[in-house]
């Protein structure tokens, strides 16, 4: 019907004098946007088809193709903009939810953006990173709030289980079914050299990485999918997940088509049933039942490992935190409304939730009013996108951050945003195996420690620049950062002062 | 050796092995992350009994709280009582492990919701006749696995995606073990005690939210 026609965004065009038709086009792209006509000996294109992913662009051997957005357009209206008339049109013609993928991409503020940070200069020399020691190591999990002596006199020195990472930066959780077994691979192995930690998410835990154990947090979520005692102790930590900055407040549906082979071995679950995650775990309803879950949780693991709750960053976040820090959880982790995600309800994404740095700030300093913020370390993610970012996270007050959306564009993600689609062409969102392949485990490994190696040495430089030679002396140091072009609310949810002042 | 328990919870908590013999009123999350014991209890149980349990039997000579057996994925369950609110949620199944929880008398309501696996049997002792053996929401977003009914009376309900029917001979077939072990644990007749109608309730498809979504490919 006339009234269901969308004219495509993209359109692949390809440059005849340099085509030798080779059709790699067509074998590389899983949405069918190529075909060759026998008839004629002509490639076709079906732009309708394309999601932009550069896929084509990226294998091209003599650069033939290239994608560009097409000039079709509605007229121009301010308010009816042509998203908000082709999701109606969507929705008219199927009924259905508007779904989408990664994290919100709207023109909100990115507050990170907005704020600056210090240096020395003359007095309080800046410390150069290539000649001087330079700390970034951290410990997550709860510390004791004062200094304990034996009988004897000694000192206690036996602290709650901690998290001991050589960078301030894990990889979040996305589970085994979202992404694929190389995306799990990659990740782990990275970690375990970047010492540091990659998180299973709640898909499970896949038979072969238990041997990175050591270098694993692994997931509970109210699907408690593959959850099992051997689970539990697999991973050097717990994360219990209550919420997801992507959709705060709903649970998530992995479809049965892609409950397959390994996915359903490792969730545990049968081929071609729903994944359904419910919104709540309908065992916790309340800081008292989250408080059973933890305890419960380190019972099966003899106290030995730290547990994480995982939240989204929404409106009454500072208080809800200050509820999880007293719930006996080691570590809160944080997930600002810009976070990733395989699939969520459009509306959800783009509407519920609210910025990480503002959530992450307001935490820090009611944990800190309250006297409690020792009793749990902060994570924080949600759009974590370069070195500063996580720079301003941790005078923000995080003790470290979580990278998704960073890692994947690593591993080759080019941001199409067609997660949901399930035909991931550069082998990350997929199950597919021929696309699964296309991730190599050993270049995919590099190109993440290749990051976070050159972060952590971008860190080191601001540092340096500001005279503060271990990551510890940067945690809240608010005096550090100073807002541009905010106003007065915001810069005193931030805590920090304005430019120039 | 049979302990007394006042309140203590996690008991057996993720345990492989062994026998517990337990009197009293054990706290919440009995044999939670139960992977391979036996619990016998004599006496009440509080909430979260069998807490995402993997393998191994809970037998509780009373009554059980809420939230028992949720989300378990296999072992098994025996209420010689009622349970709470929210029992079996999110039961799960896979390969050959199939978890079943058994209620003697009647469940509360949410019994089995996000059920995608194993067996929950309610069989409605001591129930008002003319009364269904569960409380509201029965089976709401069930996607796996079957809910039977020892009554006569179907709660009035029950949501779109599940299916009701009279168990065949089929269906008793499946659910005799259960039966047999329910009455050798709590000392009852299988004709005289548990006979009468069943009902099994099943979900009518495996994607119950498989047309819930259109793709959004709209750029902002």
């Amino acid at each position: 019907m006339p009234v269901n026609f969308l004219y495509p965004e993209y359109s692949p065009q390809r440059d005849p004098e340099r085509c030798t038709k080779c059709r790699l086009c067509e074998r590389q792209c899983a949405n069918r946007v190529y075909g060759f006509d026998e008839t004629n000996g002509r490639l076709t294109i079906d732009e309708s088809r394309c999601v932009n992913c550069h896929r084509c662009v990226a294998m091209c051997p003599t650069r033939a193709l290239r994608i560009v957005k097409t000039d079709d357009v509605f007229r121009g209206n301010g308010n009816w903009s042509s998203a908000a008339i082709t999701e109606i049109a969507r929705q008219a013609a199927s009924g259905g939810v508007l779904l989408s993928s990664m994290g919100n991409p709207r023109p909100m503020p990115v507050y990170w953006d907005n704020i600056l940070v210090n240096a020395s200069q003359v007095t309080n020399p800046p410390i150069d990173p290539l000649r001087e020691p330079m700390e970034t190591r951290t410990f997550l999990g709860a510390k004791p709030s004062g200094i304990t002596r034996d009988a004897s006199g000694r000192i206690v020195t036996k602290l709650p289980p901690q998290l001991t990472l050589r960078v301030p930066i894990l990889f979040s959780a996305m589970s085994y079914g979202s992404v694929s077994y190389n995306v799990h691979a990659c990740l782990a192995r990275a970690a375990e050299r970047l010492g540091t930690f990659y998180n299973t998410g709640e898909g499970g835990l896949h038979e072969d990485f238990y041997r990175y154990g050591a270098n694993t947090i692994v997931q509970v979520a109210s699907g408690r999918f593959g959850v099992h005692k051997d689970y539990l102790n697999a991973g050097a930590a717990i994360e219990i997940k209550m919420g997801q900055g992507a959709k705060p407040g709903i649970g998530g549906h992995l479809p049965g088509a892609k409950i397959v082979g390994d996915i359903s071995r490792t969730r545990m679950i049968p081929e071609g049933t729903d994944a359904i995650s419910p919104a709540p775990h309908h065992d916790i309803y309340s800081i008292e039942d989250l408080r059973q879950l933890v305890y419960s949780l380190k019972e099966a693991t003899g106290n030995t490992k730290p547990i994480l709750v995982k939240i989204a960053a929404v409106h009454n976040v500072a208080a809800i935190a200050s509820g999880i820090a007293r719930s006996g959880a080691d570590i809160i982790a944080i997930d600002g409304f810009r976070g990733g995600t395989g699939a969520a309800p459009t509306r959800i994404r783009d509407n519920v939730g609210i910025p990480i740095e503002l959530a992450l700030s307001s935490v820090d300093q009611h944990l800190r009013e309250e006297g409690i913020r020792n009793q749990v370390s902060l994570i924080a993610g949600g759009s974590i996108r370069n070195s500063a970012d996580v720079v301003k996270a941790i005078a923000l007050g995080a003790d470290a951050v979580y990278i998704g959306t960073a890692a994947l564009i690593a591993l080759g993600c080019h941001m199409c945003r067609s997660c949901h689609s399930g035909k991931c062409n550069w082998g990350i969102a997929t199950q597919r195996p021929e696309l699964v392949r296309r991730l190599d485990i050993q270049q995919g490994t590099e190109r993440l420690v290749h990051l976070i190696s050159a972060w952590t040495y971008e860190i080191k430089e601001m540092m340096g620049g500001m005279g503060i030679n271990a990551i510890e002396a940067l945690r809240g140091n608010r005096l550090m950062l100073r807002g541009l072009g905010l106003n007065e609310t915001e810069l005193r949810i931030l805590g920090i002062r304005h430019a120039g002042e | 050796m049979e302990q007394t328990v006042l309140g203590e919870r996690y008991i057996a908590c993720g345990s492989s092995g062994g026998l517990y013999p337990l009197r009293g009123t054990p706290g919440n999350a009995l044999g939670a992350y139960l992977d391979g014991a036996e619990i016998e209890l004599f006496g009440n149980a509080q909430d979260a009994t069998g807490d995402t349990m993997n393998a191994g039997t809970i037998t509780i000579h009373g009554n059980t709280g809420d939230a028992a057996g949720y989300a378990m994925r296999g072992g098994s369950i025996y209420v010689r009582g009622d349970a709470g609110y929210r029992a079996g949620i999110h039961m799960k199944a896979y390969g050959d492990t199939v978890p079943a929880l058994v209620i003697g008398g009647r469940a509360g309501s949410f019994l089995g919701e996000y059920q995608a696996g194993g067996i929950i049997l309610v069989l409605g002792l001591g129930c008002a006749p003319g009364a269904a053996p569960v409380g509201c929401f029965c089976g709401t977003g069930m996607h796996g696995g079957r809910i039977y009914l020892r009554t006569e009376t179907l709660p009035a309900d029950l949501p779109d995606q599940v299916a009701a029917r009279r168990a065949t001979q089929e269906d008793m077939r499946l659910i005799d073990p259960y039966l047999n072990r329910f009455c050798e644990k709590f000392h009852m007749d299988k004709t005289t005690d548990l006979g009468g109608n069943y009902y099994v309730l099943s979900p009518n498809e495996k994607s119950p939210y498989r047309m819930l979504y259109v793709y959004n490919w709209g750029q902002p």
